[in-house]
C-alpha cells in the first residue's frame, strides 16, 4: 500500500474529472476529516486518515480492501473506474442518463442504452461526456458515456446506441470476483 | 380447511392425489361418529371386507409368519383374537363383530385415535404377540369410514388370495414356540377366548352376504371404531428378531413414523403406558434408532439432540429442520428507509411483512415474483438478504458511533454491514476472515451496501492481539459445526461427530481468547465482546464461554435480547458458572429462526490472570484432567495443549510439563528426556491420576 504517484494521480483525476468535472475537488477536501487515496495491488482506495491507521498494521499480503475501491490501474497504467466508485461518482456527477424502468434491467444486464429505453437526459450533454445512469426513480444504476450528444439524440431512430455501457450495478452479482 | 398442522401425524404419501387425504381428517372423524356403544353385530360392506383382507395380506412380511401360527392354532377363535390385541399396538380397524358386552370394562378409557390408514402405517415388528383374525374373520373388519382409492384397488387382489390362506398355514404350522413367548396380558386373553368358543364361522359368513344385500351399518361402524381405539393404545417395543428383519429389508418410513409417535407417547406418560419390565433405555434406544433411521441423522448427532431437548421437543426440532426458515432481507439504512424499501419491492411483486417488533429493519419475504437477490433494489445496495438470527448477535454487540471495531470470521459481510449501518458509517470496522475466498462476497456485499469504514483482512483469527488490539468492541461469529442451521445444509445431519464438535471447540476457545484480548477494556464506551455460533452444541457454546470466563478478565451481561432461551448453566455432569443464563439460545422450532448462540461477554481488566504457576503446572495439569468436562480422551489432550498454549506465552515452562505433553502426543524421545528431577515429578503426577 502506497500513495499514488504524480503520473497515476493525473490519471486518476483526468478519468473522474470525465464524470464529476471540478467537483474532485469535493473529494480531496472535505469537512469530515481529512481523505486520501492509496494503491494497493494496483487498485486505488479511497479512504479517510483514519482507517487508513488502522489498515497499516495489517501486513500488506493480509490486506484484502479497505476504504471504497475506486478502479484499478491496467498493466499499462490506464485507469479503470469500477461500479464500486459509483457511490462518490452519482452524488457529484454533472450529466446524469435517467433510463425507462422496461431498459433498467437491459443496463444492468451489461447493455448499452438505446434510445428506446432513454427516459431524460442532461441537457447540453456533448458526445464521449460521461454520463451516470439512473433509474426513473433516482437510484444510480451506474454509469458510461453519451454516445451522442443531447441533440442528437433527439433526431436518432429508437435502436441507436445513446449511452455505452462502462459499468452497472449487475457487476456486484456478475463479477463478484474481479471487483477487487 | 383450517386444520391444525400437526408435525406427529404426518400424512402418508399415496401413490396419486386422489389417494391422498387431507390432513388432519382423523381427528374430526371423531366428532362425526356417534359414540361407541357397546353392542355390536354391525354389518361390513363388501369393500371392508376386502380391505381387511387387503390388510392382514399386505401388512409385512414379518407378521406373516406369527399371524399364520394364530391362525392354524385356534382355528375358529374370530374376534376374540382382538383381546389379545388390547396388548399389542393395535390397528384400530381390525374390529370383532362377536365382541361381547362385557369387554368393554377393561378397555383403556383413552379415546381420539382413529386414523383409518394407520394399519399401514403399522409398524409390523413393533407387535410382539399380535394375534390376527382368521382368514374367515376379515369379513368381519369395520370398513374405515374415509375410502382410499389404492386401498380398496389392492384389496381387490388380496381378495383372491384369501382361499390360499389356508395353505400357507400348513406351511408355517410346525412351529410352536409361540406359547412360551405370550407375555401375562395375552395369555389372559386366551384364556377369555376359550370362554366364548361358542361362536361359530357359520355366523359371521352368514352375516357377510346379508351385509352384500343390503349395504348399511355406517353408524354402528362408527362406534366399534371408537371402541378399537379405546383397547389398542399400548405400545410394545419390538423384540430384537424383528428389528433385525427390519434391517434386512428396505426401511418403511411409514411403519416408523408411526413407532415413533406411539414411542414418543409412551415417553411421555411413561408410568402408566410402560410395558410391564421394560427399562426407558430400551425405548429411548428404538427411538433413537427410528429418527435416525426416518430422518436420516448419524446416530451421533441424534444422541446430542436428545441430550439436549425432551422427546416432544426433539420430534419438533427435527420437524423444523425439515423445513426452510422464511426468507428475511435487513433494510440498508445508509442508502434507504425500510418504509421505502418495502413499496418498492411491493410494486415489483414482492409479498412482505416487518419481521418483527425487535428489528426496525428486516422484513419477511412470504413470496415473490421476481428473484430477490437480483431486483434493482438489491443491487443498488437498498438491502442484504440475512437471516433474522445473524440480526441478533450485531443488536446484541450494539455499536457505538466513532468505536473501532472487530469483526473476527466475517463472510459473507451481513453482520459486518449491520454493524457499519448502527455506526452510520463512522468509525473503523476491521473485518477479518481466514477465508481469501469468502473474502470476495464480502467485499462485493460492503461496497454494494455503500460501507466506506472497513478494511478487510485476510488473517487467522488466533493472531489477533499481534496483529492489532485494543478494539471496542469485538464480534466473534465462530466458525462451528452448523448444528443450528440444518435446514440450509442438511449435509451436517449426517458428516459430522464427535470429533468435529471438539475440533470446532478447540479451535473457538483459541478464537475466544484472542477476541478477548483484541478488546480493550478501558474503552469508555465499549470492552465488549460478543460470542456467537450457528450451532446449538453445548460444547461449542456454553462450554467455550465457560472456558472464556474462567481463564480472562470477563463477566457475562446481557445481551440486550428480551427473547431466546436462557443458557445452560448445567448440562449432564458439567457445571457452568452461574452467569451462563444470561446467554441466550434460539432454536428453529420456537423462534422460526436458525439455530443460534449468543454470549455477550464485558472485559473488566486488561491484565490475563496468571492462572499457571510454576509450581503448581503439574498439579493443575492434573486436576484439569480430573475435571468432570474432561471425561473424553481427546478432549484432555487438547485442553492441555491448550494450556500449554497459553503459559508458555507468559512464560517459561517447567521441564515436566513439555515433557508430559510431548509423551502424551508421541513417544518421548530418550534425549530430551536427560532431566531426571522433571522426568520424576511428571511420572508422580501421572500416577496421581
Amino acid at each position: 500500500m502506497r500513495p499514488l504517484t504524480e503520473e497515476e494521480t493525473r490519471a486518476l483525476f483526468e478519468k473522474l474529472a470525465k464524470y464529476i468535472g471540478e467537483n474532485i475537488q469535493l473529494l480531496v477536501d472535505r469537512p469530515d476529516g481529512s481523505y486520501c487515496f492509496r494503491l494497493h495491488k494496483d487498485r486505488v482506495y479511497y479512504v479517510s486518515e483514519r482507517i487508513l491507521k488502522v489498515a497499516t498494521n495489517i501486513p500488506g499480503d493480509k490486506l484484502v480492501s479497505l476504504g471504497t475501491c475506486f478502479g484499478k490501474f491496467t498493466k499499462t497504467q490506464k485507469f479503470r473506474l469500477h461500479v464500486t466508485a459509483l457511490d462518490y461518482l452519482a452524488p457529484y456527477a454533472k450529466y446524469k442518463v435517467w433510463v425507462k424502468p422496461g431498459a433498467e434491467q437491459s443496463f444492468l444486464y451489461g447493455n448499452h442504452v438505446l434510445k428506446s429505453g432513454l427516459g431524460r437526459i442532461t441537457e447540453n450533454t456533448a458526445q464521449y461526456q460521461g454520463v451516470v445512469v439512473y433509474s426513473m426513480a433516482d437510484v444510480p444504476l451506474g454509469f458510461g458515456v453519451a454516445a451522442k450528444s443531447t441533440q442528437d439524440c433527439r433526431k436518432v431512430d429508437p435502436m441507436a446506441i445513446v449511452v455505452f455501457h462502462q459499468a452497472d450495478v449487475g457487476e456486484y452479482v456478475r463479477h463478484e470476483e474481479t471487483l477487487t | 380447511m383450517g386444520r391444525k398442522l400437526d408435525v406427529l401425524r404426518k400424512e402418508k404419501r399415496g401413490p396419486g392425489r386422489k389417494a391422498r387425504k387431507q390432513k388432519g381428517a382423523e381427528v374430526e372423524l371423531a366428532k362425526f361418529l356417534p359414540p361407541a356403544t357397546e353392542n355390536s353385530g354391525k354389518k361390513l360392506s363388501s369393500h371392508a371386507r376386502k380391505r381387511a383382507a387387503k390388510r392382514q395380506m399386505g401388512s409385512g412380511k414379518p407378521q406373516a409368519k406369527k399371524k399364520l401360527l394364530q391362525l392354524k392354532k385356534p382355528p375358529d377363535e374370530g374376534g376374540m383374537d382382538d383381546n389379545s390385541a388390547a396388548a399389542g399396538q393395535a390397528s384400530p380397524q381390525i374390529a370383532g363383530k362377536h365382541r361381547g358386552p362385557g369387554k368393554g370394562a377393561s378397555r383403556h378409557p383413552r379415546l381420539g385415535f382413529c386414523d383409518s390408514s394407520s394399519s399401514l402405517l403399522t409398524p409390523a415388528s413393533t407387535v410382539v404377540k399380535r394375534s390376527w383374525p382368521t382368514g374367515n374373520n376379515e369379513k368381519e373388519c369395520l370398513e374405515s369410514s374415509e375410502s382410499e382409492g389404492d386401498e380398496v384397488m389392492d384389496a381387490w387382489e388380496s381378495m383372491e388370495d384369501d382361499g390360499s390362506n389356508e395353505e400357507m398355514v400348513d406351511d408355517y404350522g410346525a412351529s410352536s414356540s409361540e406359547e412360551e413367548e405370550l407375555l401375562p396380558i395375552e395369555q389372559a386373553a386366551q384364556k377369555q377366548k376359550s370362554g366364548r368358543e361358542g361362536l361359530s364361522e357359520d355366523d359371521s359368513e352368514d352375516e357377510e352376504e346379508e351385509e352384500q344385500v343390503s349395504g348399511l351399518g355406517m353408524e354402528k361402524e362408527g362406534t366399534d371404531l371408537q371402541l378399537n381405539m379405546e383397547m389398542d393404545e399400548q405400545f410394545l417395543l419390538p423384540t430384537s428378531e424383528d428389528l433385525e428383519k427390519e434391517t434386512a429389508e428396505p426401511p418403511d418410513l411409514h411403519l416408523i413414523h408411526q413407532r415413533i409417535k406411539d414411542n414418543v407417547e409412551v415417553l411421555q406418560d411413561f408410568g402408566a403406558k410402560r410395558e410391564v419390565g421394560r427399562a426407558r433405555q430400551e425405548y429411548l434406544t428404538l427411538l433413537r434408532q427410528d429418527l435416525a433411521a426416518y430422518y436420516s441423522y448419524s446416530d451421533f448427532l441424534l444422541k446430542k439432540l436428545m441430550e439436549l431437548f425432551p422427546v416432544s421437543e426433539l420430534i419438533n426440532f427435527l420437524e423444523s429442520n425439515e423445513v426452510p426458515r422464511p426468507m428475511t432481507i435487513r433494510t440498508n439504512t445508509l442508502k434507504t428507509r425500510r418504509r421505502d424499501l418495502a413499496q418498492a419491492l411491493i410494486n415489483r411483486g414482492v409479498n412482505l411483512d416487518p419481521l418483527g417488533k425487535w428489528s426496525k429493519t428486516g422484513l419477511v419475504v412470504y413470496d415473490s415474483s421476481v428473484p430477490i437477490g437480483a431486483t434493482p433494489e438489491y443491487l443498488a445496495g437498498h438491502y442484504m438478504l440475512q437471516g433474522a438470527s445473524s440480526l441478533l448477535p450485531v443488536m446484541a454487540l450494539a455499536p457505538q458511533e466513532n468505536e473501532r471495531i472487530l469483526d473476527m470470521c466475517c463472510a459473507p459481510g451481513g453482520k459486518t454491514s449491520y454493524i457499519a449501518q448502527l455506526m452510520k458509517n463512522t468509525g473503523v470496522i476491521l473485518a477479518n476472515d481466514s477465508n481469501a475466498e469468502r473474502l470476495r462476497s464480502v467485499v462485493g456485499n460492503l461496497h454494494r451496501l455503500g460501507v466506506t469504514n472497513a478494511v478487510l483482512s485476510h488473517c487467522n483469527g488466533r493472531q489477533f492481539p499481534k496483529v492489532l488490539g485494543g478494539f471496542d468492541r469485538v464480534l466473534l461469529d465462530a466458525p462451528c459445526s452448523g448444528t443450528g442451521v440444518i435446514s440450509k445444509d442438511p449435509a451436517v445431519k449426517t458428516n459430522k461427530d464427535e470429533k468435529d464438535v471438539l475440533r470446532c471447540a478447540h479451535l473457538q476457545k483459541e478464537l475466544i481468547l484472542s477476541a478477548i484480548d483484541s478488546v480493550n477494556a478501558a474503552s469508555e464506551t465499549g470492552g465488549y465482546v460478543v460470542y456467537c455460533t450457528c450451532s446449538i452444541m453445548v460444547e461449542e457454546n456454553e462450554w467455550v464461554v465457560d472456558y472464556a470466563l474462567k481463564r480472562r478478565n470477563v463477566r457475562l451481561v446481557s445481551t440486550g435480547l428480551d427473547f431466546g432461551k436462557e443458557g445452560f448453566t448445567r448440562f449432564k455432569d458439567r457445571r457452568f458458572h452461574p452467569t451462563l443464563k444470561n446467554t441466550r439460545r434460539f432454536y428453529p422450532h420456537t423462534h422460526n429462526m436458525d439455530g443460534f448462540f449468543i454470549a455477550k461477554l464485558k472485559k473488566f481488566s486488561n491484565a490475563i490472570p496468571k492462572m499457571q504457576k510454576e509450581e503448581e503446572s503439574t498439579v493443575e495439569t492434573a486436576s484439569l484432567e480430573l475435571a468432570p468436562e474432561e471425561a473424553v480422551e481427546p478432549q484432555l489432550k487438547k485442553k492441555r495443549l491448550e494450556k500449554l498454549k497459553v503459559t508458555t506465552g507468559k512464560k517459561k515452562q517447567p521441564i515436566s510439563k513439555r515433557g508430559s505433553l510431548q509423551r502424551q502426543r508421541r513417544p518421548l524421545p530418550r534425549n530430551l528426556g536427560a532431566r531426571p528431577p522433571a522426568r520424576k515429578q511428571h511420572k508422580v503426577h501421572r500416577s496421581g491420576q
